[in-house]
């Protein structure tokens, strides 16, 4: 390349130094943890002035311990089952009060969007937390693509329903498909984006590949995996864990040290890598993206609105 | 039955201190995890729910000896006085680990979880209820309380098992298998023993 136009470029002009970086991390991960193949081509994004200073966890604790019900009940039943689930062809259905409803194919909807790193807190509804390099895009740039009309107040989002590939799916532990739903504004949100990777890779399917919700001022059940469709609707959209238990699970889960789950504090997390004898933190209002979106609910009571 | 006899004679050579040795078997291999660093991305979650499953697989294993002897033959009451202490113990380290090592002793949260949460107030009952057990499972208590005393007393596991296996249950999200199952065991196997003293007082033959 370098003879042929008479440039000094590199492969560190193509790919940020932490994205090769992570890739060695990952590299070093993917062996350790038998996941190395020769496909697992790596993507490149550009960093992003959103995500956090902490210190990522590791690969493997990002890939073995998940909550995909629809892979099983377990923490590590998703890294063991979810092999099994078909990513390419995918294509996601968008509808709704939109200008240019249709099924779009994952291609097309990455075409011309910049990829980023985007390392923000993850924190879970079950009290525990972690630090995730995720690869992504706003998913505004989603919307705007697709045209927003000016009735949409509300954005539903559906996963894959696909029960000969997720074994999950065979018992009716929930109301399958998994269904999830933001505010337009929140989903409008710079923060808010759609993941197709982390750690400089494509998503691992036990993460909600190929593309999934990452929204890191809520608890974990909102940003939801494996989507297939997206609709843009005038009314706040039926979702999974709020008709499950609606006195547990709220539509906003927005993560509030001062709304306990009633089953359990929400004061403080254990965050996950940091060892046996001092894992527990205090948990930080909107998992400390206070600055950036505590404007989105001014005047509400977020303890009504949980 | 000559299975059960088989059996029975085959326990003859097998002492309670055995059953000590292997009830100790699984908190040995955790140990051996631990120190190995094979205990998973959550350690502490890990050691949490496994301490607190085999106190529960053991208190629900003591429940099993009367049917195991009446309605099977198998006689295995040599061993009870170990399966419930041993069922005390992991008990006992599945609290240490949660305020230790999940609270850290944060007393505040500590205190706010044990008189507001129920699934925290319902394990706290049922260990409560374990203590006094724990406490006369030998010989000079049974001695100094008499037997009809101590077999009084000794009923409270009628109460604390079920406890125990609600307080998993309460503690899951959805409704998994798994808990309900341990749940319909300790009330199946503490309802066998109403059916029996019903059965007693109707004046049927109790078998």
């Amino acid at each position: 390349m370098r003879h042929q136009n008479g440039s000094d470029l590199s492969w560190s002009d193509v790919t940020d130094k932490s994205v090769w970086l992570n890739r060695r991390q990952l590299i070093a991960g993917a062996a350790a943890i038998g996941l190395a193949g020769p496909a697992a081509a790596g993507i490149s994004a550009v960093p992003s002035s959103l995500s956090t200073q902490e210190k990522p966890n590791t690969l493997e604790e990002i890939t073995s311990y998940n909550n995909f019900y629809e892979f099983g009940l377990g923490k590590e039943d998703p890294a063991a089952y979810a092999s099994a689930l078909t990513v390419d062809p995918w294509s996601i259905q968008i509808d709704g009060l939109v200008d240019r409803p249709g099924t779009y194919p994952l291609d097309d909807i990455l075409k011309g969007v910049t990829l980023e790193e985007r390392i923000y807190r993850f924190r879970c509804v079950e009290a525990w937390g972690m630090v995730i390099p995720w690869i992504g895009f706003p998913l505004a740039t989603v919307l705007d693509r697709v045209g927003i009309q000016s009735g949409a107040k509300y954005v539903a989002f559906e996963t894959l329903l696909r029960p000969e590939e997720m074994p999950g799916q065979r018992s009716s532990i929930l109301d399958w498909p998994y269904r999830e739903g933001l505010r337009l504004d929140e989903a409008m949100h710079p923060l808010t984006i759609l993941a197709t990777g982390l750690y400089g890779e494509e998503m691992p399917k036990q993460n909600g590949a190929p593309i999934r919700l990452v929204v890191p001022w809520k608890y974990g059940f909102k940003s939801i995996k494996s989507i297939v469709r997206i609709s843009l609707v005038a009314e706040q959209p039926e979702t999974t864990w709020n008709m499950m238990a609606p006195g547990e699970y709220g539509f906003y889960a927005n993560v509030n040290p001062g709304v306990d789950h009633p089953r359990w504090s929400q004061a403080s997390e254990r965050r996950i890598g940091a060892g046996l004898f001092s894992s527990r933190q205090e948990t930080v209002l909107f998992n400390g993206y206070a600055d950036e979106v505590a404007g989105l609910y001014k005047g509400m009571d977020l303890a009504k609105f949980y | 039955m000559p299975l059960a006899e088989t059996i029975n004679r085959g326990l003859k050579r097998l002492p309670p201190g055995a059953a000590y040795a292997l009830g100790l078997l699984p908190l040995g291999w955790l140990v051996w995890r631990a120190i190995s660093g094979d205990l998973g991305v959550d350690p502490v979650k890990t050691l949490e729910h496994r301490l607190g499953l085999l106190a529960l697989q053991f208190l629900i294993a003591g429940l099993c000896i009367t049917p195991l002897r009446r309605l099977a033959g198998i006689n295995l009451i040599r061993y009870r006085r170990a399966i419930g202490l041993i069922a005390f113990l992991y008990a006992v380290l599945h609290l240490a680990v949660w305020l230790a090592l999940d609270l850290q002793f944060r007393w505040a949260e500590i205190g706010s979880d044990l008189t507001r949460r129920p699934y925290i107030v319902v394990g706290m009952v049922a260990f409560v209820l374990m203590v006094p057990l724990a406490l006369t499972s030998n010989d000079a208590s049974l001695r100094w309380m008499g037997t009809p005393g101590w077999r009084r007393l000794h009923q409270l596991v009628y109460v604390l098992v079920p406890l125990a296996a609600l307080h998993f249950l309460m503690v899951v999200k959805a409704w998994p298998w798994e808990p309900i199952l341990y749940l319909a065991a300790a009330v199946g196997l503490v309802g066998l023993r109403a059916l029996w003293i019903r059965r007693f007082a109707a004046g049927g033959a109790a078998r």
